[in-house]
């Protein structure tokens, strides 16, 4: 065995793209990346969208995805390059030295075959191993990964068995073969985070326990962190900086690679509750139309004016649900809504003008909250408009105000949505909000589409702007890094109830509920060795008990 | 129960449920439509008692619901009624009808169907290259031209033109002339009866298939290409082919097993087009099958005849919508293994 | 914006025959029904495409049926289009039981083939030019009411549309403002497709005898008034084919550019 499993030198990658009403063009999305990675290592990508780390992965097994070409360079797997090698060459390459790990393990399992055939197929194609030793092996992968029943799971189907669970199955897929090398392509991202810790885990320990190298490709330092022996950071297809893990995060040199550590380090001081509450939910209980199950248990919280509630909790919980009958969207089968002193009406179309001015809302997804036949004029000049009367001159001055307040500045009235970047889009949704001038905004993740600095960004801005507009938020999210940043209290929730409520301080203080504490000390921290610190934790917990 | 079962049985029950309604939609068509029916049938000039006649034949004097139910309870015991313009029994006169049409529609399904999968295939295998623009061409024409059209524009060119042209080309010898004559002959007229034997049938009716085909093997190639290569750009063909799997093998063991409901659908779908296409070209080929009987008789007023053919053009087309709806829940795996 | 060349040519040809069918008496040589010649005599400088079976101008026939066809289809998509698509956003907004029972109705008319469907209405109604506008226009609107409905329904959900709702806008700015932008370009480029499919439609039914009754001229008419002469060489019966695939083939162009042209303004949702 070489002593460089993974040899990329001046790499280069193409694509065309097809702006609308213009011909079709080629550019570069990667420019010339050099990296080795030795047998046995983890090497992390590490980058917002667009910086091109899944297509460098990829690169490595000399695949390229969807009208992407790999331009020019070298990629050397064990001492053969593998760009000038012919296809057969290449087919040997892939799921037998090098194997892949997709974000989406559902849509990368054939849905018509049972999940064993799939996990064995690249071993038993590749002659490898025998279909016993492979099935063997995989029953073994199965148990070390941590998954239910190992012996009878691979009998099952891909829609049989949780997200989780298929993640694992993929990463079986992929270690089953016996590999030197396995792409990881954000193998966590969509998953929960009590999920993601567990899975990261079984990832970390399969990796150290079969001795294979592997690419960790996310968007998520801290996660990277975790697992990675060096790190490379990279921005629109270049690298920013490449190091040991223990340096990118202890000493980073770069002012991008700072800027990636430092994310989620907003400070915001605790502010204490007032007695007017501008809005007080009291015992709400809800459920959908045609379901036999309240998604919504009898709920009390309070907010205060010009502070922000952050109602915390995963997929499910029941959070966005809460949005939806606070809006009015949804009423309650039970209990009271109370709006800056007034009790709100339950159902949306019978509520006054100004309760529904004083009560907005911002999304996940900027880009479906806006019409894209609208231009950001339209958009933020509707509620001015609509709520205000104002016309011509008088719209345009406040709309350029609104712009001004967001940060976006002159020039942008007649953008339409799709001409925006994600972070600008959010702002605009923003500003909108902001238009109707309200005492309340309900924050639905709106920063969990966007990348961290991005993000950042966003967080920032929405505190400045209380400050300044003295406006409360509801502030819906899953990431508790988040809360962290700008909330003044918090209400966890867990299968449609508050499980922990109380102010910042109080909610994030020892002792802890069961769940509260699984969900926090899930969230990944940036310093290295975070995971066997939990992972030890909770087994020595698991082991007093 | 296996649920699959269960869903089975629901869609064949809202089939049964369809075509019963469907059944009213057409006497309904045929007998609550305004203007007085016996007046349409026989014209301005007909005498009153002419009138009272056929009003009394028709049944019209009684009320539409007692109609309908004698009606379909005549049809439930295979008694379609007889045809008011010539007396006779019209189950028997559909007997030989529907064979002959079935008999057309048949074989231009055993030609379309693998021709326009095959087709469907390589346009998806050379896609957005030469063979996959050449076929779309080819099909965005063939769906611009109504059925009857390239009918005639084939009797013009095989039937009419082509002998002209065999017996232009002096450079070859008589024989070969004669034999290319007698062999590449295209009838315009579509012959059919019984003393045929199974060769001269398919002779006769080569132009019928060619037309059928051509109108059929556009939408279906169309649509398997759609259904191919909404299967290819999955992720788990992707998965696949980082495993270092073929091509072949990876559309038989991954592609093929989640097309094959697609596919079954649009095959189905098309076979429903054909056999409404089959009534336009029998007309345009003098073939004696159902098609034409129906339009003979649309134009004749013959409402009977018009009721029995409607509903059993009807209850074709639901059933091979049935079929591709049962084949699709049959072909999902998240049906077929429920958790 | 640029046009494609597939798209211009398309643009030129519909254009060249509307033009030609609104403006048909002055361009037309001859009289509609005027016989001027001899049977089926070859084309010639006094007769462009020749004559047909009773001795008619073919060139006129065919300006004039190209009037008749293009009116009908026409017409019959226009009434199919308000018709499906005031039903489809009716019930997409509407919802619950009103969604259900014009949906299920319209599931029933599509289980019966429209041709069959046409031909059994047509054996009882007098084949009138309003009939036919009014039958292949009510059948093809379930078609339309399907997208209409489909489309509305995915823009109803869209957080936009939510936003719109709570602001507390009235349902006509949700409509026409919201929703109608968004849905125009997928109803238009079905516009295209629906006015081909009423051409062959309606040619299809004057060919079995039908619909536009003689001595009207109409493309699926001509053909079967000429389509005797096939047997002696005669090629008078296909040039409404040529006719026909042409227009079809223009419109086709034009739909599937103003398809693309909507889609990437989109951003590329698609």
């Amino acid at each position: 065995m070489t002593d460089v499993l993974l040899k990329v030198r001046g790499l280069k990658i193409g694509a065309t793209i097809f702006p609308p009403g213009e011909k079709s063009r080629d550019i570069e999305i990667v420019h010339g990346v050099d990296f080795d990675l030795a047998p046995g290592k983890v090497l992390g990508l590490i980058g917002e969208s667009g910086a091109g780390k899944s297509t460098i992965g990829l690169a490595s097994m000399a695949y390229g995805r969807g009208g992407v070409e790999i331009t020019g360079g070298t990629v050397e797997v064990n001492g053969r390059d593998v760009l000038s090698s012919g296809m057969r060459d290449v087919r040997r390459l892939r799921g037998a030295e090098v194997t892949y790990v997709s974000q989406s393990a559902a849509a990368s399992f054939n849905p018509a075959k049972q999940i064993m055939e799939q996990v064995t197929e690249a071993a038993i194609f590749q002659n490898k191993f025998s279909k016993k030793e492979a099935e063997d092996r995989a029953v073994e992968l199965f148990r070390k990964l941590g998954l239910p029943d190992p012996e009878n799971i691979g009998s099952r189907y891909p829609h049989q068995v949780s997200g989780g669970q298929l993640q694992r199955c993929m990463t079986a897929l992929a270690l089953c073969p016996q590999p030197d090398l396995v792409v990881f392509d954000e193998p966590t991202t969509a998953l929960d985070v009590t999920t993601q810790i567990d899975v990261l885990a079984a990832i970390k320990e399969a990796i150290r326990d079969t001795g294979v190298a592997a690419l960790y490709i996310t968007h998520d330092l801290a996660v990277v962190a975790q697992v990675s022996d060096h790190i490379m950071v990279l921005q629109q297809g270049a690298t920013v900086e490449y190091g040991t893990t223990d340096q990118i995060i202890n000493a980073p040199k770069e002012d991008y690679t700072k800027a990636l550590v430092s994310v989620r380090s907003i400070d915001h001081e605790e502010k204490q509750p007032t007695d007017n509450p501008v809005l007080r939910v009291e015992n709400v209980t809800a459920r959908y139309k045609g379901t036999d199950f309240d998604v919504l248990k009898n709920i009390n919280v309070e907010l205060h004016p010009g502070q922000t509630l952050a109602v915390v909790g995963e997929s499910g919980s029941g959070k966005s649900t809460l949005a939806r009958v606070i809006t009015g969207l949804l009423p309650p089968s039970n209990g009271t809504i109370t709006f800056d002193g007034r009790t709100l009406t339950p159902d949306l179309p019978t509520r006054p003008l100004d309760d529904l001015r004083e009560l907005q809302m911002i999304y996940q997804m900027a880009d479906t909250a806006m019409n894209p036949r609208q231009t950001v004029g339209t958009i933020i000049g509707r509620p001015l408009e609509f709520y205000f009367g104002l016309k011509g001159a008088e719209k345009q001055k406040r709309i350029q105000e609104l712009l001004d307040e967001i940060e976006l500045g002159e020039g942008f009235q007649d953008r339409y949505p799709a001409e925006l970047s994600g972070g600008q889009k959010q702002r605009v949704c923003i500003a909108r909000a902001l238009a109707a001038k309200p005492k309340l905004i309900i924050c639905d993740e709106v920063t969990s589409a966007l990348d961290p600095l991005v993000a950042d960004g966003i967080l920032k801005l929405l505190l400045n702007l209380q400050k300044i507009e003295d406006v409360a938020y509801l502030f819906i999210t899953h990431d508790l890094a988040t809360v962290r940043a700008i909330a003044d209290s918090i209400a966890v929730m867990f299968q449609g109830e508050v499980v922990r409520y109380g102010p910042k301080s109080q909610v994030l203080a020892p002792p802890f509920d069961d769940y509260t504490d699984l969900l926090l000390s899930s969230v990944p921290e940036m310093k290295l060795g975070w995971l066997e610190d939990v992972i030890a934790n909770r087994k020595m917990e698991s082991a007093g008990n | 129960m296996h649920p699959i079962i269960k869903l089975v049985a629901q869609r064949l029950a809202l089939g049964l449920l369809l075509l019963f309604a469907a059944s009213i939609l057409i006497f309904a068509g045929t007998s609550i439509l305004p203007g007085d029916v016996a007046q349409q049938i026989l014209g301005q000039s007909a005498t009153p008692e002419a009138l009272e006649n056929l009003r009394r034949e028709l049944g019209l004097n009684e009320p539409a619901v007692s109609r309908y139910f004698s009606w379909l309870g005549g049809v439930m015991q295979g008694d379609l009624g007889t045809a008011l313009t010539n007396g006779r029994d019209i189950a028997e006169s559909l007997g030989t009808r529907l064979s002959n049409t079935l008999f057309l529609a048949f074989w231009a399904a055993v030609i379309a169907v693998p021709l326009a999968i095959t087709l469907g295939l390589l346009a998806v295998r050379y896609k957005d290259r030469w063979p996959d623009k050449v076929i779309s061409a080819v099909t965005l024409t063939t769906i611009s031209i109504p059925e009857f059209m390239i009918g005639y524009v084939l009797i013009f060119f095989l039937s009419i033109q082509l002998p002209q042209l065999i017996n232009g080309m002096e450079f070859l010898s008589d024989g070969a002339r004669n034999w290319m004559l007698s062999n590449l002959r295209f009838s315009s007229v579509a012959l059919m009866n019984d003393s045929m034997t199974l060769i001269e049938k398919i002779k006769s009716i080569t132009l019928p298939i060619m037309v059928l085909t051509l109108v059929v093997l556009a939408h279906m190639m169309r649509m398997t290409r759609a259904a191919i290569l909404n299967v290819m750009q999955s992720a788990y063909i992707e998965t696949a082919e980082l495993k270092g799997l073929g091509m072949l093998k990876i559309i038989r063991k991954h592609a093929f097993p989640n097309a094959i409901a697609p596919i079954v659908n649009v095959v189905m779908i098309n076979l429903a087009y054909l056999v409404v296409g089959v009534v336009v070209v029998e007309v345009v080929f003098a073939y004696p099958g159902m098609g034409q009987y129906l339009v003979d008789h649309v134009a004749k007023r013959d409402i009977p005849v018009v009721q029995a053919c409607g509903l059993i053009f009807a209850a074709v087309y639901i059933g091979l919508n049935l079929v591709a709806d049962i084949v699709s829940i049959l072909a999902n795996p998240r049906l077929r293994h429920p958790k | 914006m640029r046009i494609p060349l597939a798209a211009l040519i398309g643009l030129f040809f519909t254009g060249l025959f509307f033009a030609v069918a609104i403006f048909a008496p002055f361009i037309a040589p001859y009289g509609m029904a005027e016989v001027v010649g001899d049977v089926w005599e070859a084309p010639s400088d006094q007769f462009l495409l020749g004559t047909d079976s009773i001795g008619r101008d073919l060139l006129s026939r065919m300006i004039y049926g190209g009037q008749t066809t293009i009116f009908i289809a026409t017409a019959a998509t226009a009434l199919s289009f308000i018709t499906g698509s005031v039903l489809g956003f009716f019930a997409a907004v509407s919802g619950g039981w009103v969604d259900q029972a014009i949906s299920r109705f319209v599931d029933l008319i599509m289980s019966i083939p429209s041709l069959i469907f046409a031909l059994v209405v047509l054996s009882v109604m007098p084949t009138t030019i309003t009939i036919l506008i009014v039958l292949m226009g009510l059948l093809d609107s379930t078609r339309v009411y399907r997208l209409a409905r489909a489309v509305a329904v995915d823009i109803t959900v869209m957080d936009y549309v939510e936003a719109a709702r709570l602001r507390g806008e009235k349902i006509g700015w949700i409509i026409f403002r919201e929703t109608l932008p968004n849905a125009l370009s997928p109803l238009v480029a079905e516009m295209g497709l629906r006015f081909i499919f009423a051409v062959l439609f309606v040619s299809t039914l004057s060919f079995l005898g039908l619909g536009v009754q003689p001595p009207q001229a109409d493309w699926g008419g001509i053909v079967k008034e000429n389509k005797e002469g096939i047997n002696y060489g005669v090629s008078a019966a296909l040039y409404p084919a040529y006719a026909i695939a042409v227009l079809c083939i223009s419109i086709n162009l034009v739909a599937d550019w103003v398809l693309n042209r909507t889609t990437s303004l989109k951003g590329g949702r698609g």
